[in-house]
C-alpha cells in the first residue's frame, strides 16, 4: 500500500515536476561529518526544506581522513557537489586559489560574523572571504562530577590547584587521574599543547607575532606550554602510550576516569555514553594571570564556483549565515558553537557552560593552522609529534620547541 | 604447406597471448610509466611543469626529506631482518616438522597456522590491537596470571619496540606462506634418495640437514624473494595498528606509510602527488635491485644444486 503510494508520488513528481511552475533543485553537500549524517536529514535538512519547497538537499558526507583528498578528486574531475563543507585556513584557501570555491564576499549574510570568525575563510589580506561561517570548537577538561563529589574534590581554577588535584585523585587511586593516550599523537598536541598552552602564548597576540617573525617558538611561552605539558605523563593511566583516542573515551566513559582534556564537540557522544553527571573547567590559569581559551575555527560552508545551481546553493548559504540556522546547529549538535554574532541559548547545560567561557577568557584559534602549516614540514603535523614525545619524556621541552623553530625556519620567511 | 602451418601458429600466439598483455599493460607497465613520469614533474601555479630529476635530489638532498627516507628504508630492512630471522626460520621448522610420517592431527596443524594468512590486515590489526592493549587486553591479565606482570610494556606505543612488535604480528599471521612452500618442497622429495642416504647412514636431524635442507634451498630462495618485496611493500599493517603518522614519533615508519602520507596528504598537510610519485619510483627502484640481485646471483648458482 505504501509502496504504491509511494511509486504514485514519484511518477507524479516526474510527469508534472517539469511544467510545474516550481522546478525543484537537488543540492548537494560535500562533507566529512558523517558523524552527523542522521542530525542534517532529520533536522537541518527537513527546516530548510519546510521553508524553501523548491530546493531539496542531499547531505553526503565522505569519511574524515579521506574527506580533502576526496573532495579535491571530485573538484578536479567536475562531480563535486554543489556545496563544499569547508576546512579552517590553508585546506579551503587552496581550493579558492584554484577557483573551485566561489567569492562569497559580496554575500549580506556575512556581516553576521566577526573577524575572527570570517578569518578562517578569508585570503592573508582578508579581502575576500569564500565560506560562509559555521561553527568552532573549544577546548578544555570535562570532569566526572560524581567522582569529584564522592572524592570531595573542587573544580581548579589554578595550575596550582590543578595538579594538587590530580596528586589527590592519584594518591586515593580509585580513578586514573585524566583519561589521555598518545598514541593516536594529536590528542596530546590539540587537547593538551594547544588547551593548556593558549594561555602561556597570550593566545592571538603570541600566534601573532609568530607569523609575524618577531616572536620565536623557542622563546618563553612557547617552552612553559610543553614544561606544563612534561607533567602529564604520570597522571595518565598505565600504558597511556599504546592508549588511542577511543580508548581514553571510553576510559571516561565507563567512569574510570575523573577528568578528560576534552574539545568540545564530545558533549553529544557522552551525553550518551556516559551515565554520571558531567562538568567543565576552562583550562586552568597560572595563578595571578588571565585565562585564554583555545576557540577554533572549525567548519563552514562554501560553493563549488563550478556549480549548475548557483542560485539555489546561494539560498542555501544565506541561510546558513541566518540566527535560524545558527541556534538549529547549535543545538542539534551541542559542542559545535556558532560563529554567528546571533544570540544563541543552548539547551544542553555542559555545552553552554563551555561557549559562557568566551565571556570570562579570551579566546585564540589553534596556534599552527593559520599560515604556519603551509609549507613542509608543517607545523601542525610536527607539533602532534612534538607533543607527544615531550608527555612520553622522549624528547624536553626545550629540544621540542627547538625542533619546531627549525621545522619553521626551513621554509618560511616572516614578511616583515 | 609448412610456411602456412607456421604462420598460423604464430597467429595463434599472438591471439592467446594478447588478452594478457593488454591486461598486465594497462594495469601494470602504463601506471609504471605513469608513476615514473609524475615523479619528473612538479606542480607550478597550477601546472605540471617538467624538471627532470628535482624531485630526486629533493628526496636526497633536503635534510627534512631525505631523513624520513632514510628512517623509511632503516626500519623496512630491520622490518625485513625480523622475518628473515624468525619467519623463514620457524616456517621451516614447522614445514619439517609436518613432515615427519609418524605425526598424527598434520591437517589440523597445517590447517590452524595457514588460517591467519587469510585474514585481512585490518581484522589482524585490531585484534592484536586489543590484545596488546594495556587497558582492555588479554597479554597483561595473561602475565599476571604467571606472575610477569612485570614484563608487560605497552609495546604498541614504545618507541624502541613498536616496530619489532608489528614485525613480529606480521610474522605471525605469514608464517604459513614458507611453511607451505617447505611443506610442499619437502614432499616433493623423492623417497629414493632418502632411502639411500639411510643406507650410507645419514638418518634424522642428520637427514634433514645433508640431505633435505640443499633441496629445499631453490624453495627458500623463492620464499626469501616474496619476503622481501612483501616487505619493502608493506603498509596495511603499520596503517592500521599505528595511523598513516607511524606513531609513536615515526618509529614505525616504512616506506608505505611516507608514500601514503606524502602522496595523498594528511590532515592539514595537503598531498603531492609529485613527490608521493619519487618516493614511489625509489621503492620500485629498491625492490628491484633485490629482486635482479637474487635472479643473477643467487639463483644461477642454486641451479648447481638441482638435479
Amino acid at each position: 500500500m505504501k509502496n504504491t503510494r509511494l511509486v504514485g508520488l514519484l511518477l507524479a513528481t516526474t510527469m508534472f515536476g517539469g511544467t510545474a511552475a516550481w522546478a525543484q533543485t537537488t543540492l548537494t553537500i560535500e562533507s566529512w561529518r558523517n558523524d552527523d549524517l542522521s542530525i542534517w536529514q532529520d533536522k537541518i535538512i527537513p527546516a530548510f526544506e519546510a521553508s524553501h519547497p523548491d530546493i531539496k538537499v542531499v547531505f553526503a558526507p565522505t569519511a574524515p581522513a579521506q574527506y580533502n583528498s576526496a573532495l579535491n578528486a571530485k573538484l578536479e574531475a567536475g562531480t563535486a557537489g554543489d556545496l563544499i563543507t569547508c576546512r579552517p585556513f590553508d585546506g579551503s584557501l587552496a581550493l579558492f586559489q584554484a577557483g573551485h570555491l566561489a567569492d562569497l564576499t559580496d554575500m549580506d549574510v556575512l556581516d553576521n560574523f566577526g573577524p575572527v570568525a570570517k578569518s578562517g575563510w578569508s585570503t592573508d589580506d582578508g579581502s575576500a572571504t569564500y565560506c560562509i561561517p559555521m561553527a568552532s570548537v573549544i577546548h578544555g577538561f570535562i570532569y566526572n562530577a560524581d567522582a569529584f563529589e564522592e572524592l570531595g574534590l573542587s573544580v581548579p581554577t589554578t595550575t596550582d590547584e590543578f595538579y594538587a588535584l590530580l596528586d589527590k585523585i592519584k594518591e586515593d587511586g580509585s580513578y586514573i587521574p585524566m583519561a589521555m593516550g598518545t598514541a593516536d599523537e594529536w590528542e596530546a598536541a590539540t587537547m593538551g599543547y594547544a588547551n593548556i598552552g593558549t594561555k602561556y602564548w597570550k593566545g592571538e597576540e603570541g600566534r601573532k607575532a609568530v607569523i609575524a617573525g618577531t616572536m620565536k617558538l623557542t622563546e618563553d611561552g612557547w617552552v612553559t606550554a610543553y614544561e606544563e605539558l612534561a607533567k602529564w605523563g604520570p597522571y595518565l593511566g598505565d600504558g597511556y602510550e599504546a592508549q588511542s583516542y577511543p580508548d581514553s573515551q571510553n576510559l571516561f566513559t565507563l567512569g574510570r576516569a575523573a577528568i578528560y582534556p576534552a574539545g568540545s564537540w564530545e558533549i553529544s557522544g557522552f551525553n550518551a555514553q556516559a551515565d554520571f553527571a558531567m562538568g567543565a573547567f576552562p583550562p586552568p590559569v597560572v595563578p595571578g594571570g588571565e585565562c585564554y581559551i583555545s576557540d577554533h575555527v572549525d567548519i563552514a560552508m562554501g560553493m563549488n564556483a563550478a556549480s549548475p545551481n548557483a542560485e539555489a546553493a546561494k539560498t542555501f548559504l544565506e541561510w546558513v549565515g541566518s540566527p535560524e540556522f545558527a541556534t538549529l546547529y547549535s543545538n542539534a549538535l551541542p559542542g559545535f558553537f556558532s560563529l554567528s554574532n546571533a544570540e544563541v541559548t543552548l539547551e544542553d547545560p555542559l555545552a553552554q557552560q563551555m561557549v559562557d567561557w568566551r565571556k570570562s577568557c579570551h579566546s585564540s584559534i589553534r596556534p599552527f593552522s593559520q599560515i604556519l602549516s603551509r609549507g613542509t614540514p608543517n607545523l601542525n603535523t610536527e607539533y602532534w609529534v612534538t607533543s607527544a614525545n615531550v608527555i612520553r619524556g622522549t624528547m624536553t621541552p626545550m629540544e621540542a620547541s627547538q625542533h619546531m623553530q627549525d621545522a619553521l625556519d626551513s621554509w618560511y620567511k616572516p614578511a616583515q | 604447406m609448412r610456411a602456412e602451418t607456421r604462420s598460423r601458429r604464430r597467429w595463434h600466439i599472438a591471439i592467446f597471448l594478447a588478452p594478457a598483455v593488454l591486461v598486465y599493460t594497462a594495469l601494470m607497465i602504463l601506471p609504471l610509466f605513469g608513476t615514473l613520469k609524475l615523479s619528473l614533474y612538479q606542480q607550478v601555479d597550477q601546472q605540471q611543469v617538467f624538471v627532470g630529476l628535482d624531485n630526486f635530489r629533493t628526496l636526497f638532498g633536503d635534510p627534512n626529506w631525505s631523513e624520513s627516507f632514510w628512517r623509511a628504508l632503516r626500519n623496512n630492512t630491520w622490518f625485513f631482518f625480523i622475518h628473515m630471522a624468525v619467519q623463514n626460520p620457524i616456517g621451516i621448522a614447522i614445514a619439517a616438522m609436518l613432515s615427519v610420517p609418524a605425526l598424527r592431527f598434520k591437517g589440523f596443524y597445517r590447517t590452524a597456522i595457514f588460517i591467519p594468512t587469510i585474514l585481512s590486515f585490518v581484522i589482524v590489526g585490531f585484534a592484536w590491537k586489543l590484545i596488546l592493549s594495556p587497558l582492555w587486553g588479554i597479554a597483561p591479565d595473561l602475565l599476571k596470571m604467571v606472575g610477569l606482570r612485570h614484563l608487560f610494556h605497552p609495546w604498541l606505543g614504545k618507541e624502541e619496540y613498536a616496530l619489532t612488535t608489528i614485525a613480529l604480528i606480521s610474522v605471525w599471521q605469514f608464517v604459513g606462506i614458507p611453511m607451505m612452500l617447505i611443506y610442499a618442497a619437502l614432499l616433493s622429495i623423492p623417497d629414493e634418495i632418502l632411502e639411500a642416504g639411510e643406507i650410507d647412514g645419514i638418518t634424522g636431524m642428520k637427514a634433514f640437514w645433508k640431505i633435505k635442507l640443499p633441496l629445499i634451498l631453490p624453495s627458500i630462495g623463492i620464499i626469501s624473494i616474496l619476503t622481501f618485496v612483501g616487505n619493502f611493500n608493506a603498509f596495511d599493517l603499520v596503517y592500521t595498528m599505528e595511523g598513516a603518522m607511524a606513531a609513536p614519533n615515526f618509529s614505525t615508519e616504512v616506506m608505505g606509510t611516507f608514500l601514503f602520507r606524502t602522496f595523498f596528504g594528511h590532515q592539514t598537510q595537503p598531498g603531492d602527488p609529485n613527490m608521493g610519485a619519487t618516493i614511489a619510483m625509489m621503492m620500485f627502484f629498491i625492490i628491484l635491485t633485490g629482486v635482479v640481485i637474487y635472479l643473477f646471483l643467487i639463483q644461477t648458482r642454486m641451479r648447481r644444486y638441482q638435479f
